[in-house]
């Protein structure tokens, strides 16, 4: 079991001073994973946000985090890119049809109340420009 | 054969039947109608969505000195002052002062009455300014001042449309991406929306207006209020199912209730993307079962209300009538509908998990004695048409 591949959904948040620093380069090569970023952006303050996939075994993605942290980047294991406010929610179900991964999706065929599976997205965004309750929002 | 007096005893001495309208179907298939409607008291519906025509009557007492509003800005949204001194209606679909509105398309229309409304209900502190040309008895020119919904003397909801017995699923034959208050609808038919709770809807459980009329006490946001006339564009005489059911918009209802007994989960400003700012209500009606064949008629399901479906990216705006064809609830809830002999995506703009919640509300409130059953004063009406307004010459 030790050898089976997994994926995990990370933010990672770079500091002022950690943008310049191939950090994905490493995560591939000396850390053996495979990579697939969905949303990246440097602010004007020199910030940095990416929003990734990572898929290797536990060993090797832990080893990988590890490897970051020593960046000073900040870790968040769960995609964090786009927020999903449960209390702003009204489950109308609108939003739906624009996800592309039905990361949004009808949980209940009885209430049909709205869920959200935050690994599944892929930071289109499209929920929140087009939700009517402004439920959604980008962490960046 | 019960009536109103009968079933609001039973819910004083707290020992009223009361079923929502999404349980009432299989009840009845089992109880059979003729001892379901002898054991039933009432059926809840409910429906949460957008509802344009809503709005607000606000008085502010007076100020030192007085001051009679010819122009007001709560939030910096324009309420109508054309009423006496300290009184305004706020309407939700009025754009904040200074919102770019379409100017750069589609627009994002972020804050506008319904957000206010919404605001009020919350408790939220709101600006106020108004200006006025002066009086002697009303001297004051100019006020700026802080309020939130407790410091005012009323704050009434005056809903002149609400409920629309069915709707419209709105889809896009165009060839480029449209924003309607319908929602964002892609071109080719690629996606389409609906609107409407449908068997749970109020006026799908009454197709006939047999229990709701002008009177009739309802739930509006967990105040209880009443319907006070037929909702603007009202028109019962439309083509209907062989069981009643209309097959497009029909009736709707005007509603008011005081808005200082409210719920904010219930009253909440949308912003439609491209299209403007609205206000998304939730409202429950209760149905008493005055005999079997108003049970019959609240026994509606999905598969039985069919909603025609227009295409948005010309026959809705050139305002030609035509229906591409009709769609039930239980296709547009599955969440696919064919049209053309391609299947489209459907969303949803009204909330069934939230009307749901709002029908056991009621039930409860009704179960427990809170809430009694008011009998129209007057019918709405079965026969009129939606009328056009026709651009004539200016008269010589």
């Amino acid at each position: 079991m030790k050898d089976q591949t997994v994926t995990k959904k990370l933010m990672f948040y770079f500091p002022r001073c950690e943008c310049d620093k191939p950090i994905i380069y490493h995560l591939v090569k000396d850390h053996h994973l495979i990579v697939n970023v969905f949303r990246a952006k440097v602010t004007p303050e020199e910030e940095g946000y990416l929003v990734l996939d990572v898929t290797g075994t536990e060993e090797e993605i832990q080893d990988g985090i590890d490897f970051v942290k020593t960046f000073n980047v900040t870790v968040n294991y769960s995609g964090k890119g786009v927020i999903r406010d449960e209390e702003l929610c009204s489950h109308c179900g609108y939003c739906v049809p624009y996800c592309p991964p039905k990361a949004l999706k009808i949980e209940s065929g009885s209430t049909r109340k709205i869920a959200y599976d935050e690994s599944k997205c892929i930071e289109c965004l499209a929920c929140i420009r087009i939700c009517p309750f402004n439920a959604c929002t980008s962490a960046f | 054969m019960k009536t109103y007096e009968q079933i609001n005893h039973r819910i004083e001495s707290g020992k009223a039947v009361v079923l929502t309208a999404d349980e009432i179907m299989d009840y009845v298939d089992k109880k059979g109608l003729h001892a379901a409607a002898e054991e039933v008291d009432v059926v809840t519906t409910a429906t949460f969505g957008p509802m344009c025509s809503s709005g607000c009557f606000l008085n502010f007492g007076h100020s030192k000195p007085k001051i009679r509003m010819s122009e007001a800005w709560i939030a910096d949204v324009l309420v109508y002052t054309g009423l006496a001194a300290v009184d305004v209606y706020l309407g939700c679909t009025q754009l904040r002062h200074g919102d770019p509105a379409n100017m750069y398309p589609p627009g994002e229309f972020r804050y506008g009455g319904g957000h206010v409304i919404e605001d009020l209900v919350a408790g939220k502190k709101l600006q106020l300014f108004a200006l006025s040309y002066g009086t002697d008895c009303y001297p004051l020119r100019e006020i700026r001042t802080y309020f939130t919904i407790k410091d005012l003397n009323q704050a009434i909801m005056v809903n002149p449309r609400n409920c629309y017995q069915n709707y419209n699923v709105a889809i896009n034959r165009s060839d480029h991406t449209i924003y309607t208050y319908m929602g964002k609808l892609e071109p080719r038919q690629k996606n389409a929306n609906y609107c409407s709770a449908g068997q749970l809807s109020p006026l799908l459980n009454d197709p006939y207006y047999d229990t709701i009329g002008v009177g009739t006490r309802v739930w509006l946001a967990g105040a209880q209020g009443h319907v006070y006339a037929e909702g603007t564009q009202h028109a019962g005489g439309v083509a209907r199912t062989p069981e009643g059911v209309p097959m497009g918009g029909a009736g709707t209802l005007a509603l008011t209730a005081d808005m200082k007994q409210m719920r904010k989960e219930f009253v909440r400003g949308v912003s439609f993307i491209g299209y403007g700012v609205s206000l998304a209500l939730g409202i429950g009606i209760p149905i008493p079962i005055l005999n079997e064949e108003v049970l019959k008629r609240a026994c509606v399901r999905d598969r039985d209300i069919l909603a025609p479906v227009v295409d948005y990216g010309t026959d809705y705006p050139q305002n030609t009538g035509k229906v591409i064809g009709h769609v039930n609830y239980e296709q547009l809830r599955s969440g696919r509908i064919e049209v053309d002999g391609r299947m489209v995506e459907v969303g949803s703009l009204s909330s069934y998990y939230k009307a749901l919640e709002i029908a056991n509300l009621l039930a409860d409130e009704i179960r427990k004695g809170d809430f009694l059953l008011a009998a129209p004063i007057s019918p709405l009406g079965r026969d009129a048409k939606m009328k056009p307004l026709v651009k004539r010459e200016p008269p010589r």
